[in-house]
């Protein structure tokens, strides 16, 4: 078990690609770091970097105490997971499992122990004489996860693990990582682009995008204070409802026409407001709140999900789009005009031209 | 085919019993003329049920050296030698080509694609057409009349190199990965994963080039003038040639017999391999 440190790290593929731009993250011991973003933003580059399957251009890695920059990647002490599990497949799950080991000179009879222990620990021990074809996928995945703990290593590295299950197992697969790393006290990094994972895995999430880090910080911190517009839209499902307002004669202006009810105390003349679609509450159905923000919404569609909706609509002039998500079977008529408010402490407020955070102080006056 | 239409499954057993026909009768003829005296095999109508004599032609095409006034090879000695001669190619071809084709697909070396299209290239030249230049640098090493020279030469082709480099090629690069990650060096992983996971390929070109090596012809011909260096194949054909007599039918067709043998045993007990390893292993 070791702490990681990625300090500034950089990756210029051949073609001259830059998949990422100085990362740096300090992974404490023991902890679970999910990496998360859109496809192409480098994460499974940044963790093969830690891996040692790809060189690093510039930056410095070092797990434990030790500088691993060109240490190769038997020798950094980490175990991977694959996305598509890479099991050898002329092997049985015995022989998968107790390959690293054998390479590495272990005794038969630990290796036998080991075996037999995380096999336990994963339920795979009455198929450890089978070929990987012999097994479903959940079971190939346990078998990818086992071959990462028989040797105990520094850290674990997962690359998208869960993305070939269906949708229940990996919801199931997903919980027994998280027990099974709480339980080991490894490190990790892992990678995946469904933020739904990410919540709920993670001690800290790093949202990448374009290969530079966007944010560091718990799923909860991250999800109530996102650090940027980008981090906003991609955390949370459906995507926070963005605002472009600017302010006139003291009136804040959605796209310079519509006059948004908002109270701000701020000097600045233009910034993005950003509210989650459950934040906003229609008042034909519940309360309003005295201060906040109010507008009118134009009913686009109703999305029935189960245990609540999403309403659709467009506010000001119908040129932005907004999605409320509202409890209950909901039924509003396309065209149908709903008021819809939000509490002050639910708005965020962003730069409108670099996306970032500002805080306002004293954010709103009381009307 | 799901279909049962009794019209479409009766014709299509008619051109399978045809098909087998075409292909069996002239086995079923060099069988039966293996089976009696020369005399019979002169008279026409020619017998088309098997005679008593296959211990004896068996025999006498096994280990005698006189053949109508000339000497020549023993059939045993003759078929030691293809046998020598076609496992060789096999073989020699198979190790030369898998170390090859892992070279070219999993090291980056410089002037690595030039190797690759160089090797590609001589597939564009076999033995056949490179004959005279090849027999020169084969006489001048000494290799006549061995089975370095009778070997060597025909080992040396890209076809099974082009071939595992595809097949190396389908193996996911997460495998190369994940056998690093498990401290598995180059030769480890070519020894422990890549070779069992190109055992049907292996089996499948080791059938191909034992047939190959087996029926070659032009090349021994060429480069041998000893007897006891010829293959089963050119006796054969020498049989045919003597001069001032009539062939005799009966010892040629059991020498045929006899060297059809071990390819088929080859394609069978290699199909065996096949079959286990396109059932057991997956990519
Ligand atoms: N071997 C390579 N050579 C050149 N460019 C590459 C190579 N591998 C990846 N890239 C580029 O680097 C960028 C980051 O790729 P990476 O695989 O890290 O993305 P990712 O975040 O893992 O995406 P996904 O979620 O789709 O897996 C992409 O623009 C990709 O095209
Ligand atoms: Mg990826």
């Amino acid at each position: 078990m070791a702490s990681i440190q990625i300090n500034n790290l950089r990756k210029t593929y051949d073609g001259g690609v830059q998949a990422v731009k100085g990362v740096s993250i300090d992974i404490k011991d023991g902890e679970f770091i999910v990496l998360v973003g859109p496809s192409g933003c480098g994460k499974s580059t940044l963790l093969r970097m830690v891996a040692g399957l790809e060189t690093i251009t510039d930056g410095e890695l070092f797990i434990g105490d030790r500088l691993v920059n060109t240490i190769e990647p038997a020798d950094r002490d980490i175990a991977m997971v694959f996305q598509n599990y890479a099991l050898y497949p002329h092997m049985t799950v015995y022989n998968n499992l107790a390959y690293g080991l054998k390479n590495r000179g272990f005794a038969k009879a630990e290796i036998g122990k080991r075996v037999r222990k995380a096999a336990e620990i994963l339920e795979i021990g009455e198929y450890l004489e089978r070929k990987p074809r012999q097994l479903s996928g959940g079971q190939r995945q346990r078998v990818a996860m086992g071959r990462a703990i028989v040797r105990d290593p520094a850290a674990f590295l997962f690359d998208e693990p869960l993305s070939n299950l269906d949708a229940k197992l990996r919801v199931q697969m997903r919980l027994e990582i998280r027990k099974l790393q709480k339980e080991l006290g490894t490190t990790s990094l892992y990678v995946t682009h469904d933020q739904l994972e990410a919540m709920t895995l993670a001690d800290r999430l790093v949202v990448l995008s374009g290969g530079e880090v966007e944010q560091i910080g718990s799923p909860i911190d991250v999800y109530e204070k996102p650090a940027s517009t980008f981090v906003a839209t991609f955390i949370g499902s459906p995507a926070m409802n963005l605002l472009p307002l600017s302010k006139d004669d003291n009136n804040w202006k959605l796209d310079n026409s519509a006059v948004v009810d908002v109270k701000l105390s701020t000097d600045l003349a233009e910034l993005t407001l950003g509210v989650r679609p459950e934040d906003l509450v229609i008042e034909e159905l519940s309360e309003k709140f005295d201060t906040g923000l109010h507008t009118a919404l134009k009913v686009t569609a109703v999305e029935p999900v189960g245990a609540e909706s999403y309403v659709h609509g467009t506010i000001g002039e119908g040129s932005v789009d907004i999605v409320v998500r509202a409890p209950g079977k909901l039924h509003f008529e396309p065209g149908q005009i709903l008021k819809v408010t939000a509490k002050p402490d639910k708005l965020h407020t962003f730069d409108m031209l670099t996306g970032k955070r500002i805080e306002l102080q004293g954010t709103l006056e009381i009307a | 085919m799901i279909e049962r239409r009794p019209l479409l499954s009766f014709s299509s057993h008619v051109i399978m019993v045809i098909g087998i026909i075409a292909v069996a009768l002239p086995v079923w003829i060099t069988f039966v003329a293996a089976t009696h005296t020369t005399e019979r095999m002169l008279v026409s109508p020619l017998p088309l049920l098997p005679g008593t004599h296959f211990w004896e032609n068996l025999k006498m095409v096994l280990f005698t050296q006189e053949f109508l006034g000339t000497t020549r090879a023993p059939v045993w000695l003759s078929m030691t030698n293809s046998l020598i001669i076609a496992l060789s190619i096999a073989i020699g071809k198979i190790v030369i080509s898998l170390l090859s084709a892992f070279a070219i697909v999993y090291f980056r070396f410089p002037g690595r694609m030039l190797f690759f299209w160089m090797i590609f290239i001589t597939l564009m030249l076999p033995v056949e057409v490179r004959i005279l230049p090849t027999f020169e640098v084969v006489a001048n090493l000494g290799m006549l009349d061995s089975y370095w020279g009778l070997t060597i030469p025909l080992i040396a082709s890209a076809t099974a190199t082009f071939m595992f480099r595809q097949a190396f090629l389908t193996v996911p690069d997460e495998l190369l990965e994940a056998a690093r990650l498990d401290g598995a060096g180059p030769l480890k992983f070519f020894w422990d994963i890549l070779l069992p996971l190109s055992r049907t390929n292996i089996a499948a070109l080791f059938v191909i080039l034992f047939t190959f090596g087996w029926n070659q012809y032009l090349w021994p011909l060429l480069i041998t003038t000893k007897t006891e260096m010829h293959t089963v194949v050119m006796s054969i054909k020498q049989m045919l040639e003597v001069a001032e007599a009539v062939p005799q039918w009966n010892i040629i067709m059991m020498t045929s017999l006899v060297a059809m043998l071990p390819p088929i045993l080859v394609v069978v007990l290699m199909q065996r391999l096949f079959v286990k390893g396109l059932v057991e292993s997956e990519k």
